[in-house]
C-alpha cells in the first residue's frame, strides 16, 4: 500500500520515477549487498530500459546508484565522471533477458579484493524496484528494509541454524522465503528483519556446514 | 488501511469535525506509526522541494535529446510584455508549470506528484499562488495534504501510471489533486473539493500517453501546462457553486474504465498519438539511429 508519500514523492532527479529513480535504487541495493563500491561492473539492459533507458538517464541513474547516490543527488546526470574519477570501471550493454520485467537490469559487480555479486532486478515504478534473481537464483525483494540473504545445500536443518542465531541476537524476523534450484541442489533463504544483524551472527552462520554465503543488506546504515 | 474513497473521507471529517487534510494528516500518522508532527515536517520538506525544484530552473539548459529545456524561460520573457491571453497570474502558472517540466526532463531534482511526468501541475498552481497571494505556508501543507488524499484514494480505485492507464492517470491525476488542493487554500468545504477534483478529471478524461521516442518530454512538458490550467478551472467552478452531477469517486472509476479500455498503443509505449506521427517517428529515427 502507498503512503501519502510515495504520492507526493520521491524527490528524485528526473525524468522518470521508473526508469531513473528506480535505477539509482538498482544500482545503490546491488552496492548494499555486495558490501562495498564495486570496482569493476558490468551492466545489463533489458526490454524498456534497454529501449530507452538512454534517453531517461536510466544509464547515468544505474552507475549513480553503485556510487552510493541516492534517487535525489544532484551529481546522477555527471556519474560517469565520478564514476572515472573513483576508479570503477563499467561496461554497459542491453541484452534480452528471457522472461524478465520489462524494466530489468542484471548487474556482475566484483568488489576491491575479488568478491563479486551478480543481481537482477526491476523497476516497478514510483522509484520502488524488486531484486528478482541472486547470483543467478530466483529470489524477491525490495531492499526497503534489512534483508539477509542466505544461500545454503538443500538440506535439514539450515533454517532450525538460521532462526536459532537470528533469536540468540535478539533479532526479529519480519518475512522469510525460501527458494531453491532443485531438491538437494543450493536454496536461498530470504530474510527480512526488524533490526541490524551483527558481524559476529554472520560469521557464525557463514561458519555452519552447507551455507555457502551470506550477505546482509543493511538498510539502517547510512553512507 | 488508507481510504479507499472520498465518501469515507467526508464521513471522516463529519464524525470528527475536522477538515479533509486533517484527516489525511491522522491517517498518515496512523499508517506509517509515527507522530503527526512528523509527517507535518516530512510534508513540509517536500513542499520547500517543490519550491527549490521551480527556482533551480535553468533557461540554457536542454534536455539530453535536446527537444525541450527552453520553454520556461520562453514563457517567462512573454509574461514580461504583460500582455498575456490568461492575464498575469494564470501565464505566472503557466510558466512555473513548464520550468518544472523542463527541469525533469533536464534530470534536475523535482518532486514526483503524482508521477514525475507530472511534476510540474501541482507545483505550478500552490507555488504560484503562493507567492502571488502571500498565503502563510501552514495554509499551503494543509493543500498538499489535500492533494495526496486525493491521489491516494486515484491510486486506490484506479491508477497513477501512463503505462497503466494512459496520460489522464498522470496529468489527470496531478490536475484532479491541484484542483481539489487550490480550492481547499481558497477556503472550499470538503464537498466542494470534490466537485473540483472530480471536473478536473472529467476535463481529461481519455487523455493518452504517447511520449515521442517514450521520453518524458514531448508532449509531457507541455501537458503539464495543461493540468495546471484546468485545475483552476475547475477550482472556480466548484468555488462558485458549480457542482459535478457525477459524483468525484464514481468519476475515478469510469476514469479506470476508460484506462482499461484505452489501445496498448497510448499508454506509454511510443507508439500511437502523437509518437506515432511522422515527425515523432523522424525524431525517433534521429534519436536512435
Amino acid at each position: 500500500m502507498a503512503s501519502i508519500f510515495d504520492i507526493l514523492g520521491p524527490v528524485m532527479v528526473g525524468p522518470s520515477s521508473s526508469h531513473t529513480a528506480g535505477a539509482v535504487r538498482i544500482g545503490l541495493v546491488g552496492r548494499q549487498l555486495l558490501g562495498a563500491q564495486p570496482v569493476k561492473a558490468t551492466v545489463y539492459f533489458h526490454g524498456s530500459f534497454a529501449a530507452t533507458g538512454r534517453g531517461h538517464g536510466t544509464d547515468r541513474a544505474l552507475i549513480a546508484g553503485l556510487l552510493g547516490m541516492q534517487p535525489d543527488d544532484l551529481r546522477i546526470p555527471h556519474s560517469f565522471e565520478v564514476a572515472k574519477e573513483e576508479g570503477m570501471d563499467f561496461v554497459i550493454e542491453n541484452r534480452d533477458l528471457k522472461g524478465a520485467h520489462p524494466n530489468t537490469a542484471k548487474i556482475i559487480m566484483e568488489a576491491k579484493g575479488g568478491k563479486t555479486l551478480e543481481i537482477q532486478a526491476y523497476s516497478i515504478g514510483g522509484g520502488r524496484i524488486r531484486v528478482s534473481k541472486l547470483d543467478g537464483l530466483d529470489v524477491s525483494f525490495s531492499g526497503e528494509t534489512n534483508t539477509l540473504i542466505i544461500r545454503n545445500e538443500d538440506r535439514p536443518g539450515c533454517i532450525t541454524h538460521i532462526s536459532t542465531v537470528l533469536s540468540l541476537c535478539q533479532i526479529n524476523i519480519a518475512t522469510m522465503q525460501v527458494f531453491r534450484s532443485k531438491r538437494g541442489g543450493v536454496a536461498v533463504q530470504v530474510v527480512e528483519v526488524d533490526q541490524v544483524v551483527p558481524q559476529s551472527a554472520l560469521e557464525m552462520l557463514e561458519k555452519k556446514d552447507g551455507i555457502l554465503k551470506v550477505t546482509f543488506l543493511n538498510v539502517s546504515e547510512k553512507e | 488501511m488508507s481510504y479507499q474513497s472520498m465518501e469515507e473521507i467526508y464521513k471522516r471529517c463529519e464524525e470528527k469535525g475536522i477538515e479533509f487534510w486533517k484527516a489525511i494528516q491522522l491517517e498518515d500518522a496512523e499508517e506509517r506509526d509515527v507522530t503527526e508532527e512528523n509527517s507535518w515536517n516530512q510534508m513540509k520538506k517536500t513542499w520547500q522541494a517543490m519550491i527549490d525544484s521551480i527556482e533551480s530552473y535553468d533557461r540554457d539548459l536542454m534536455s539530453a535529446s535536446g527537444l525541450v529545456g527552453k520553454d520556461g524561460g520562453i514563457m517567462e520573457d512573454y509574461l514580461e510584455k504583460g500582455d498575456a491571453l490568461c492575464g498575469k497570474f494564470v501565464a505566472k502558472v503557466i510558466v512555473n508549470a513548464l520550468k518544472m517540466g523542463c527541469n525533469n526532463a533536464c534530470m534536475k531534482r523535482i518532486v514526483a506528484a503524482p508521477t514525475a511526468g507530472a511534476c510540474g501541475v501541482l507545483p505550478a498552481v500552490l507555488v504560484t499562488y503562493y507567492y502571488e497571494y502571500g498565503i502563510p505556508e501552514e495554509k499551503m501543507i494543509e493543500a498538499m495534504y489535500v492533494a495526496a488524499g486525493v491521489g491516494q484514494i486515484i491510486a486506490n480505485r484506479a491508477y497513477l501510471a501512463g503505462a497503466s492507464g494512459g496520460c489522464q492517470a498522470e496529468i489527470g491525476s496531478g490536475s484532479g489533486m491541484a484542483a481539489a488542493a487550490i480550492c481547499h487554500v481558497k477556503g472550499g468545504s470538503h464537498e466542494q473539493l470534490g466537485h473540483a477534483c472530480a471536473m478536473a478529471l472529467k476535463n481529461l478524461m481519455g487523455l493518452v500517453c504517447d511520449p515521442v521516442g517514450g521520453l518524458v518530454e514531448v508532449p509531457c512538458v507541455k501537458r503539464n501546462v495543461g493540468g495546471a490550467v484546468n485545475a483552476l478551472a475547475a477550482a472556480d467552478m466548484a468555488l462558485a457553486g458549480i457542482v459535478s452531477q457525477i459524483p468525484v469517486d464514481q468519476v475515478i472509476d469510469a476514469m479506470k474504465e476508460v484506462g482499461d479500455r484505452m489501445d496498448v498503443s497510448l499508454k506509454e509505449t511510443g507508439v500511437g498519438g502523437v509518437a506515432g506521427s511522422p515527425v515523432g517517428q523522424e525524431v525517433v529515427k534521429r534519436l536512435f539511429g
